[in-house]
């Protein structure tokens, strides 16, 4: 199994469920999280002091999948997120040891 | 149709204090102006509150409301007294007459009254409770609770009210050299501004300021805050009238009008600098104009009152530079916006007072043909108004910060001042946040 972690623009988050949908991916976990790659900041005007905000807002998405789903699911989340423009994030793919269902207690691919 | 009701002839007045000839329509309208000042205090606490950062917002909330009813009790006490009695000597300070309000109900030395004297009490009550609560944005994120309630207490009784006395009370020194104050440009807008000054450069700055961002962390609490300011300032400034008549209404005119100008001086300037026009200017913006009439109200015709807020949003904007060339951390500006703004509204009733506005005018503005007569007694009144308030809050602060001490830990400011001083959390907005176990 591999866990399949995506930093997107949050608004791309929901066309990549739709499309990792037919991929036979029915669940994954999404977060709030701030960072900063190539992508710069932003700045803000408070009583006309500016200040430059480095960390832009992102989501994490972490999707579990079988070994040979992995590709395909990568594939589809870079097609999907991507604006061409800087910010559009990352992906990565990392080994999973084991997986259990807390409902049923179903070990490895079943859990999934 | 108002109705004259006799009060009884009072034994125990002072010689100077006239009869009270109760108006009804008077009495309702300084009522109603009344509970409009007691809401400012609350608005102000949330205009202050959505500038700090999430961690600070309760505790910012909590010194307002702290100061209502502190304040509430020194001004019982013993502040309505050294504000309003008989001078006690050279129009400095009020006499101990009146201290725990007694006698308070006959009558107030040297005023004319058509409302019942406990309305005037209560209506500046709550401009001393205010006073107060305005230093609470200079200090912001870094005061011990009770330091901050002890500090508070001695300031409304030995800096407010003499600065009250001068100004207010027909025996102040002040208003016998003949400065027109409408509703506290001095008293208010200038004393809690100076005083804030000292304040922080006794206190020192926020950690990590100007290093880190300490960016507002909900500005529509402010712009809220900034609505119940304006509605409430209506009551501070034509309330101040203490009658419901065409001063009353020429007050309430100029106040709004102000509030406007200085929205539209404050963001004009804004987008020229900087490129935007922001909410918190506008919100900053409407504050700077309200403050700058407030000592001009009742002297101004509808123009000037507007160009007086234009020119307040403007320089306030500008004053706030000033704490970053001179590195003091006036944290929520209350040095550019209340004192500056006071200043310019203290100097502006010298150009532009007019007598067919309010009779008290006897020279009228610079900009009248009244020549610079009225200008210099304003010059004098922000003179003496700033160096008292600021000598006086230095002192008082020196001292106590070096016997109770006026600063949290370290830790506790990096921590908050929410769950340092007050043990609580403002924003509970994640489920996990609130795990854990009650110890009842």
């Amino acid at each position: 199994m591999r866990l399949v972690t995506a930093i997107l623009r949050p608004h791309a988050v929901d066309d990549v469920r739709a499309a990792l949908e037919p991929l036979g991916v029915h669940g994954m976990t999404v977060s709030d999280v701030h960072g900063y790659g190539r992508q710069g900041g932003h700045t803000e005007v408070y009583r006309g002091a500016e200040y430059q905000v480095d960390l832009v807002p992102k989501a994490r998405v972490e999707v579990l999948v079988d070994d040979d789903a992995a590709d395909a699911v990568v594939r589809a989340v870079v097609e999907t997120a991507r604006t061409g423009r800087i910010g559009d994030g990352k992906v990565w793919v990392q080994p999973v040891e084991s997986v259990v269902r807390v409902r049923t207690g179903e070990p490895g691919t079943a859990a999934l | 149709m108002p109705v004259l009701l006799h009060v009884v002839a009072p034994v125990l007045a002072a010689a100077s204090t006239p009869p009270v000839h109760v108006d009804t329509g008077d009495t309702a309208w300084v009522l109603v102006c009344t509970a409009l000042v007691l809401l400012m205090t609350p608005g102000l606490a949330f205009f202050y509150a959505g500038m700090v950062r999430s961690k600070h917002v309760l505790a910012m909330i909590m010194q307002s409301f702290a100061c209502i009813a502190i304040v509430s009790v020194t001004w019982v006490l013993v502040g309505y007294s050294l504000a309003f009695d008989d001078d006690a000597g050279g129009g400095l300070v009020g006499g101990l007459h009146l201290v725990g309000l007694a006698h308070a109900s006959v009558g107030v030395p040297g005023i004319d009254l058509t409302i019942p004297p406990l309305v005037f009490v209560l209506f500046q009550h709550l401009f001393a409770v205010l006073t107060a609560a305005l230093l609470t944005g200079a200090t912001a994120d870094r005061m011990r609770f009770e330091s901050f309630v002890v500090l508070v207490a001695v300031w409304s009784v030995v800096v407010y009210a003499p600065v009250a006395h001068w100004a207010f009370s027909p025996d102040g020194w002040l208003h016998r050299l003949g400065l027109l104050d409408f509703a506290g440009g001095t008293v208010v807008e200038m004393c809690s501004g100076a005083s804030a000054l000292a304040l922080v450069l006794v206190l020192g700055p926020r950690r990590g300021w100007p290093r880190e961002m300490m960016a507002p962390h909900n500005l529509p609490l402010t712009l809220l805050g900034a609505g119940l300011l304006w509605v409430g300032w209506i009551g501070f400034n034509a309330g101040s009238a203490l009658t419901a008549g065409t001063l009353a209404a020429s007050a309430a005119l100029a106040t709004h009008l102000s509030g406007v100008g200085g929205m539209i001086g404050w963001l004009a300037l804004e987008r020229r600098l900087t490129g935007k026009a922001t909410t918190l200017g506008a919100a900053s913006g409407a504050v700077a104009g309200l403050v700058a009439i407030t000592p001009a109200a009742g002297y101004l015709q509808p123009l000037p009152a507007l160009a007086v807020g234009v020119v307040a949003g403007a320089v306030c904007l500008f004053a706030i530079r000033l704490k970053f060339r001179f590195r003091y951390d006036d944290s929520l500006d209350v040095v550019a916006v209340h004192y500056v703004g006071g200043v310019v509204g203290t100097l502006c009733v010298g150009l532009f007072a007019a007598t067919v506005v309010n009779p008290a005018v006897t020279h009228q503005g610079l900009f009248l043909g009244g020549g610079v007569e009225q200008l210099g007694k304003q010059l004098v009144g922000v003179l003496a108004t700033s160096a008292f308030a600021f000598a006086a809050t230095y002192v008082l602060a020196r001292v106590l910060h070096a016997t109770i001490g006026l600063r949290v830990t370290a830790d506790h400011e990096h921590a908050g001042l929410d769950t340092s001083q007050h043990a609580e959390t403002a924003y509970e907005l994640t489920t996990t946040s609130t795990i854990g176990r009650s110890h009842g």
